[in-house]
C-alpha cells in the first residue's frame, strides 16, 4: 500500500521555456511582459551573463514575497542589535509585528544589556496623526531614556509618520543634545518608500554609518581584525561563526548587525579588513568605510562547510601571516572530518534531489552551497528583493538604470577622514594580491554559480510559486514564512530560510551538518506521499456498466 | 434638512459669505448649523461675537472619547448651532484627517438627526480640496448642495474650476451637485458677465453676485454679520437676496470642468473687452 500511495508522479523532463511559457500565461499582456523579464533561463551566452530585471515596482495585484523598507530597516538591519533601544514611532501593529520574528539570537554580554526582548512604539492614535507625533515621540523617548539609560536610541518612522510630515531628524537631535550621554537618531524608512525592504537596508546604511561609526576611537585589542557584515545570527549563524574566527586567531570586531552592540558599530572602523557576508543588504556600508577610513572589503561565504573553509583561507590570504594561514588550515583540518562523516552518512539518501530557492537578496545564492554539498540540485532560484549587481555581478553596477524609487533614497557623500583615513595595504601590496588572483570589492552574483538551463526568477508571488511547485515538483522549496503554508499544501516540504523555522544555525562547519540533517528529515520524511488519500491516486476497484 | 457646503479658493471670503447668508436664512426663519472645517476655527466667529468655540478636536483631546454635543456647539446669532471642526497648529499633524474625524463625530453624537429640526447644515470649508480630509463634506453624501465662492480673478476661477473636478468625481458616485457659483465681486472688469459665463460652461449658473462693500469690513471689526451690525445697510439686503436664492435654488447639477486652455481664453476674452 504504501508504495502505491508513495509513488508521485515526478515530472522529471521539464523544458525551461515551457515552464516560462506557463509560467505567464494567465498573465495580462502588459503584465506578462514586465514579468518575462524577470523571469529568466539561465543560458550560456559566451563570456557574458545574461541579464535579467530586478529592484523593480511589483504589479499592484501580485501577492508578493516582498516586505516593506520598515522591515528592512528596523527589522532586518537594526533588529539584531541588542543595546540599542530600537523605538517604532507609528501605530502600535508595526512595533508589534516586527518584535523578535527574525529569531536573531544574541548574548546579552557582560553587561547584560539587551533591549531586544522588548518592543517599544509610540502607539499613536487618531489624535496623534491629526495634531502630530512629534510631542508623543519626544516623551516616549524620555521615557525610554529614564527607564534604561541605554547608549543609544533608534526612532523608526512608518507609513502615517511620512504622510503627516512629523520631523522626527529634528526631535532626535534635541533629545540627543539634551541627554548627552545617549545617541539618539533617527530613520526615515516610511514602509511605502522604495520598491522593497531593499531601501529600508539602504536607509539603515545611511544612518549607521552617519551617527555611528567611528564615534568610538579608544583602541580594540585583537590580531587580526575583521568585521563581518551582512550577518543576521538568525539560529545562531554568528555564534558558530565568532567560533570558527576566534579559534582560527581571527578578531571579529563588529558584526553588522547580528549579535552585535552599539560599541561594535562605533569601533568598526578600527579594523583592518571588512568581510561581506550578505552584499544586497550591506555593501553600502562596506563601500562608505572604505572611502572614509581606508579599510579594503571582500566578500565572503559561511554557508556550506566549503564555502567557510574558502573564505577563511581568503581571510589569511589577506593578511598573508604564515602563522595564521597554518592556523586556518589546520581549524579546516579539525572541522572537516565530522562534516565529511554526515555527509558520507546523508548524501545516498539526498543526491539526485532538487531544491528552489526564493529568498533574500543573498541567501538564495548562499544556500546552493550546502544542496551542492548534498548532492542536490538548485533547479530554480531567485531573489525577493536583490538589485540586478546580485545576479549577474557587480560589473553591472554602472549601467543601473537610476529610476524614481532608486533615486528617492539618499545617497551619502563620503570623503576620506582627515585623520583617521589609513590605508591598510600599500599599493603595491594590494597589486601583488590582485595579481595572484585576489579579488577585493568583487562579487559575481548568483547566476554564473546556476547551472544552465535552471530557471533564475527576479520577485517571485504566490501564483507563480504555486505554479512552479506543480511543474518542476522539486523535492524540497525554500522562501519565508508567508510561503511555508500554501507550498506545503501542495505536498512540497518547505524550509524557511529567513528564520530557519525553529531550527539553526546552518552557517560554519556545525551549522552546515545541521542543515545535511534538517534537509534529511524533510526530503525524506513519508509524510508528503500521504497527503492525497490513496483511492485519490490509486483507485481500488475499477467497473464498467452492465451496458458499455 | 439640507446639507450646503461652500468651497472656494483661500481668502476669497468663504466664512464671511457663509455666516452672513446664514444670518439671512435666520431671518427667514430657517434653523441652520454652521460646520468650520478649517484648522484655523474662524468660520462662525461673527455668529458668535468672536472666538468664543472650543472645536470638536480640541475637545475630544482634552475630553477623551466621552464627549457630549453640549460640549462642541454652541449657540449663535438667532439661534444657529455653531461648531468648529479645529486641527493642529500651522505645519504640524494632518488636518484632513481631523475634518474626518469631526465630522464622524458629529454624526456619531446625533447632531443632524430630525429632533435636532435643522432645516440647513452649512459646511465651510478650508481652501481647495487638498485632499481626502477636505473633500470629506462632499463624500458620503454629508453636503449635498456645493456653492462654490469665487471672484472675476484668475487664480479664484481656476481654483472654482478645479473644485468642479473634486464634485464631479464624487457626483459620479454619490449625490453631491453644484448648486451654482457665488461671486464675491472684487471690481475685476466685466467680472459679472465673465462669471455669469464661466458658470454657463460649467454648466450650473451665477446665483448671486455679491457686489464689494466696506460695510462688511466694519461689521466684521464688531464680530457681527452685516445683517445683525446694520439691518438696513445696502449689503445686508444683498445677503438677504443670496440667502432667498439659496433657499429657492432647484439648480442642482454635475459641473463639467473647462480645460485650462479654455479657461484662459474665457478670461482673455472678458478681460481685454474694453
Amino acid at each position: 500500500m504504501a508504495t502505491a500511495t508513495a509513488t508521485k508522479k515526478k515530472s522529471a523532463q521539464w523544458d525551461p521555456a515551457e515552464v516560462k511559457k506557463e509560467l505567464l500565461a494567465k498573465y495580462p499582456a502588459k503584465v506578462a511582459r514586465k514579468r518575462a523579464k524577470q523571469i529568466m533561463i539561465n543560458e550560456a551566452l559566451g563570456n557574458e551573463t545574461p541579464e535579467i530585471s530586478a529592484n523593480v515596482r511589483t504589479t499592484p495585484g501580485i501577492i508578493t514575497m516582498r516586505g516593506c523598507t520598515y522591515a528592512g530597516c528596523k527589522g532586518v538591519i537594526m533588529g539584531p542589535t541588542r543595546d540599542i533601544v530600537n523605538i517604532t514611532h507609528g501605530p502600535i501593529g508595526c512595533g508589534f509585528y516586527s518584535w523578535l520574528t527574525r529569531r536573531n539570537q544574541t548574548d546579552a554580554g557582560p553587561d547584560g544589556e539587551n533591549y531586544m526582548t522588548y518592543c517599544f512604539s509610540t502607539d499613536m492614535q487618531d489624535s496623534d496623526i491629526i495634531f502630530g507625533g512629534e510631542k508623543k515621540l519626544e516623551r516616549a523617548i524620555q521615557e525610554a531614556y529614564d527607564l534604561f539609560h541605554p547608549k543609544s536610541i533608534a526612532v523608526f518612522a512608518t507609513c502615517p509618520v511620512g504622510l503627516i510630515g512629523d520631523d522626527i531628524h529634528t526631535v532626535t537631535k534635541r533629545m540627543k543634545e539634551k541627554f548627552g550621554d545617549c545617541n539618539v537618531y533617527a530613520f526615515s524608512c516610511e514602509g511605502y518608500k522604495g520598491v522593497s525592504q531593499s531601501a529600508g537596508h539602504h536607509i539603515a546604511n545611511n544612518q549607521v554609518f552617519r551617527h555611528i561609526v567611528g564615534e568610538n576611537d579608544v583602541p580594540k585589542e585583537g590580531e587580526f581584525k575583521i568585521n563581518l557584515l551582512g550577518e543576521y545570527n538568525i539560529g545562531g549563524d554568528g555564534f558558530e561563526i565568532d567560533r570558527v574566527l576566534k579559534k582560527c586567531g581571527i578578531t571579529p570586531l563588529a558584526t553588522f548587525s547580528g549579535n552585535s552592540s552599539y560599541d561594535q558599530f562605533a569601533s568598526a572602523h578600527q579594523a583592518d579588513l571588512n568581510t561581506v557576508m550578505c552584499h544586497r543588504s550591506i555593501n553600502y556600508v562596506a563601500d562608505m568605510m572604505e572611502t572614509k577610513f581606508g579599510i579594503p572589503w571582500i566578500k565572503v561565504n559561511f554557508i556550506g562547510a566549503h564555502a567557510t573553509a574558502k573564505s577563511l583561507r581568503k581571510i589569511a590570504e589577506y593578511f598573508g601571516d604564515q602563522k595564521l594561514i597554518a592556523r586556518v588550515e589546520a581549524v579546516i583540518a579539525e572541522e572537516m572530518p565530522a562534516v565529511t562523516a554526515a555527509l558520507k552518512e546523508i548524501t545516498p539518501r539526498t543526491e539526485g534531489k532538487t531544491a528552489m530557492l526564493f529568498v533574500g537578496g543573498s541567501r538564495a545564492h548562499h544556500y546552493q552551497e550546502l544542496f551542492t554539498e548534498l548532492g542536490m540540485k538548485t533547479i530554480s532560484a531567485g531573489y525577493e528583493f536583490a538589485h540586478r549587481d546580485d545576479y549577474e555581478g557587480r560589473q553591472v553596477i554602472p549601467s543601473l538604470e537610476v529610476d524614481a524609487d532608486s533615486r528617492n533614497i539618499e545617497e551619502l557623500e563620503v570623503e576620506a577622514d582627515e585623520k583617521r583615513f589609513k590605508p591598510r595595504k600599500s599599493a603595491k601590496e594590494l597589486a601583488t594580491l590582485e595579481k595572484a588572483g585576489y579579488r577585493f570589492k568583487d562579487y559575481d552574483g548568483l547566476i554564473p554559480d546556476m547551472e544552465k538551463g535552471t530557471l533564475v526568477i527576479d520577485d517571485l508571488n504566490q501564483y507563480e510559486a504555486e505554479k512552479l511547485v506543480e511543474l518542476m515538483q522539486p523535492d524540497i522549496f525554500c522562501a519565508g514564512i508567508k510561503e511555508k503554508f500554501s507550498i506545503q499544501k501542495l505536498g512540497v516540504p518547505m524550509k524557511q530560510l529567513h528564520s530557519y523555522d525553529s531550527g539553526g544555525p546552518y552557517a560554519g562547519f556545525k551549522g552546515a551538518i545541521n542543515f545535511y540533517q534538517e534537509i534529511d528529515r524533510l526530503v525524506n520524511s513519508k509524510v508528503w506521499s500521504y497527503m492525497k488519500a490513496p483511492w485519490q491516486t490509486n483507485p481500488q476497484l475499477s467497473a464498467t456498466f452492465a451496458w458499455e | 434638512m439640507r446639507k450646503v457646503a461652500i468651497y472656494g479658493k483661500g481668502g476669497i471670503g468663504k466664512s464671511t459669505t457663509t455666516q452672513n447668508t446664514v444670518a439671512g436664512l435666520v431671518e427667514m426663519g430657517r434653523k441652520v448649523m454652521v460646520v468650520g472645517c478649517d484648522p484655523k476655527a474662524d468660520s462662525t466667529r461673527l455668529l458668535l461675537g468672536g472666538l468664543a468655540q472650543k472645536s470638536v478636536l480640541d475637545t475630544l483631546r482634552e475630553e477623551g472619547e466621552d464627549v457630549e454635543l453640549e460640549n462642541i456647539r454652541k449657540a449663535g446669532f438667532g439661534g444657529t448651532w455653531c461648531v468648529e471642526s479645529g486641527g493642529p497648529e500651522p505645519g504640524v499633524g494632518c488636518a484632513g484627517r481631523g475634518i474626518i474625524t469631526s465630522i464622524n463625530m458629529l454624526e456619531s453624537l446625533g447632531a443632524y438627526e430630525e429632533s435636532e429640526g435643522l432645516d440647513y447644515a452649512f459646511y465651510d470649508v478650508l481652501g481647495d480640496v487638498v485632499c481626502g480630509g477636505f473633500a470629506m463634506p462632499i463624500r458620503d453624501g454629508k453636503a449635498e448642495e456645493i456653492y462654490i465662492v469665487c471672484s472675476g480673478e484668475m487664480m479664484a476661477m481656476y481654483a472654482a474650476n478645479n473644485i468642479s473636478k473634486g464634485i464631479m468625481k464624487f457626483a459620479t458616485s454619490g449625490s453631491v451637485r453644484l448648486g451654482g457659483l457665488i461671486c464675491n465681486s472684487r471690481n475685476v472688469d466685466n467680472e459679472k458677465e465673465m462669471i455669469e459665463e464661466f458658470a454657463k460652461k460649467l454648466g450650473t449658473q451665477m446665483i448671486y453676485f455679491v457686489p464689494r462693500d466696506n460695510d462688511v469690513q466694519r461689521a466684521e471689526i464688531n464680530r457681527q454679520t452685516v445683517i445683525e451690525w446694520k439691518k438696513e445697510a445696502q449689503q445686508a439686503d444683498h445677503y438677504r437676496g443670496l440667502a432667498k436664492a439659496i433657499d429657492q435654488n432647484q439648480m442642482f447639477v454635475v459641473p463639467k470642468p473647462l480645460a485650462i486652455e479654455e479657461l484662459e481664453k474665457l478670461l482673455m476674452d472678458y478681460g481685454l473687452m474694453n
